[in-house]
């Protein structure tokens, strides 16, 4: 396993090399695009929401910024990782590599864009008087987390979007329902009670919520959060990893 | 121990189901009945193995199912039946040109594709300028990969694929690329790494080329393994039939007959030299502006009323076995 995770270590900079080059080619900005994105979405909807959600939920900036920051991570890891694969198809008909890589290293492409992104974050919760702690450590947990989850999730879209194209058009409808259903711009105070529980079956706000609770309510949230952020990305990593062992050597009579 | 051993190898591809009709042709077929998934066998039942120190050719027209057995010993498809063991480290260089990223410079492209051949990074560094030297790109180490050209860009993928010293080598269709010059070059060089002893599989269309570099010889038609064993005879058998018209064409059936064949065409062969060495000898007007397949088949016809003996004599006269070689 080491021996080969070594022998993979050189391909898998290289590819990540490639698609970070690839991804800023010839715009302006550049790599400035990965914090000036989030930072005009947040702006956005703060501008749109401010007056209809801003005044019951404190720190509204930042409520809004948590749920932005991982549900654009969210989007840009998972569809990344759903075409990498058809992407690549060129190299893996000709070449004997595993080809999870080619996904792994659109992961770490938008893992890195999440990470900027976070330190704009910061800045953010600076300017906003969010008291800073070592508390604010135990985000990484929901970073390393929501990756696992991002993955999974990617790999089990990459091998459905080489049997079936269609799920890449499926794919953004639902992200946009996903955009809705995960809280991002309104309290869920606005559902009643008994309702309130069900967005916990969405993995992406059980990361969002994380975030809240670290930035907003200022301490570690409780061990079942953690199970939760825990459960859902061995889940869909589990499931990926399964679909993958038993199809990668199909995907080549498709592509 | 056998260094590549193919056991029956079967691959199946699958044609016109739901994923290639598209769903509106899928539901339209299915209620009119006539949907049905075509499989189609690009291999069927290959097997041969090959020792230390062998070069296999894989000779077949187009679609014989060559290229797609290469992907089976090479690990990118598994067979669908039979098995494929390949001791050792593989390079395979097939359709060298095709995997590159045309957004990417000279050097970033030669360092990817060194990454996905396998080599390390250091190995990478070491290397990289004798690489770019053998591609002659000196100049063109910054240029993005889609302002080469196309023999450009082959150059420099035989360049890094041929620069490892693997147990394995497989070349489709690789020895004719780039000009003339970079043609010898690059034969040099595929004959410099034979010559170290390594296993290898080579497709080509030239059957020249396999009488030149392989010991062992693999006859495919549309997937069924025709023969498999000494180049000689083989080529000898397959040129034969190349150069029959369509309609008549037959595959032979056992290693006897490709003998057969194999003797018939090579004493057609010698009686070509002699016309050429000694066109007084014959009592008939050589025919000028004759295809090659023309001639071959001319030549074959004589031999087929020829008696045993004249056979003989054409197999022993040593004035044109000197020329043959």
């Amino acid at each position: 396993m080491l021996t080969k995770a070594k022998k993979y270590q050189f391909l898998f900079e290289e590819l990540v090399k490639r698609d970070f080059k690839k991804k800023y080619k010839r715009t302006v900005l550049g790599m400035l695009w990965s914090l000036l994105a989030p930072l005009l979405n947040v702006l956005i909807l703060l501008v749109i929401f401010k007056h209809l959600f801003g005044r019951t939920q404190e720190h509204f900036i930042i409520y809004i910024f948590s749920g932005t920051v991982i549900f654009s991570f969210y989007t840009e890891c998972t569809q990344g990782c759903m075409r990498a694969l058809m992407a690549n198809a060129s190299i893996f008909t000709k070449i004997n590599v595993p080809k999870y890589l080619f996904l792994f290293s659109k992961a770490i492409q938008a893992f890195i864009n999440f990470a900027l992104t976070i330190v704009l974050y910061f800045a953010f919760c600076l300017f906003d008087g969010i008291k800073f702690g070592p508390h604010m450590l135990s985000l990484v947990y929901p970073m390393v987390t929501s990756l696992g989850l991002c993955v999974g999730i990617g790999m089990i879209l990459s091998a459905l979007y080489v049997f079936f194209k269609d799920i890449e058009y499926l794919y953004s409808v639902f992200l946009t329902l996903l955009n809705y259903v995960s809280a991002i711009f309104y309290p869920v105070t606005i559902v009643p009670e008994k309702f309130q529980k069900l967005f916990y079956l969405n993995p992406v706000y059980v990361y969002i919520k994380y975030f809240r609770i670290v930035a907003i309510d200022g301490f570690v949230p409780s061990w079942q959060i953690h199970a939760l952020c825990a459960f859902y990305a061995v889940l869909f990593l589990a499931i990926g990893c399964f679909i993958y062992w038993k199809y990668n050597k199909e995907f080549l009579y498709y592509v | 121990m056998a260094v590549i051993d193919c056991k029956n190898v079967s691959i199946r591809y699958k044609v016109g189901d739901l994923t290639s009709v598209g769903l509106k042709d899928y539901i339209i077929q299915k209620i009119k009945g006539n949907y049905k998934v075509t499989e189609f066998w690009a291999d069927k039942n290959v097997s041969f193995t090959l020792e230390k120190g062998d070069m296999l050719g894989i000779i077949g027209e187009n679609g014989a199912g060559k290229s797609t057995l290469l992907k089976a010993v090479t690990g990118i498809m598994i067979p669908t039946e039979g098995s494929v063991s390949a001791r050792g480290n593989i390079a395979a260089l097939l359709e060298l040109a095709s995997g590159f990223d045309p957004e990417l410079t000279v050097r970033e492209n030669t360092y990817l594709r060194g990454a996905l051949l396998g080599y390390t990074r250091e190995f990478m560094d070491e290397k990289y300028d004798e690489i770019i030297k053998f591609a002659e790109l000196e100049d063109f180490q910054e240029y993005m990969f889609k302002q080469l050209s196309s023999g450009m860009k082959s150059r420099l993928a035989f360049s890094i694929a041929c620069l490892v010293n693997p147990d394995i080598i497989i070349l489709d269709e690789v020895l004719s690329v780039g000009d003339e010059g970079f043609k010898e070059k690059s034969a040099r060089k595929i004959k410099g790494i034979l010559a170290s002893g390594v296993t290898g599989i080579l497709v080509s269309h030239s059957v020249q080329q396999v009488r030149d570099l392989c010991n062992k010889c693999l006859w495919l038609d549309h997937g069924k393994q025709i023969a498999f064993g000494p180049t000689y005879e083989i080529c000898n058998a397959y040129s034969a039939f190349l150069f029959t018209p369509k309609a008549e064409r037959k595959l032979p059936e056992n290693m006897e007959e490709i003998k057969e064949v194999s003797e018939r065409f090579r004493i057609a062969w010698r009686i070509g030299i002699k016309e050429k060495i000694s066109p007084e000898e014959f009592d008939y007007e050589i025919p000028q502006n004759e295809t090659e397949t023309q001639r071959i088949q001319r030549l074959m016809g004589i031999v087929d009323k020829m008696s045993f003996e004249e056979r003989q004599a054409y197999a022993q006269d040593e004035k044109i076995i000197m020329r043959e070689e």
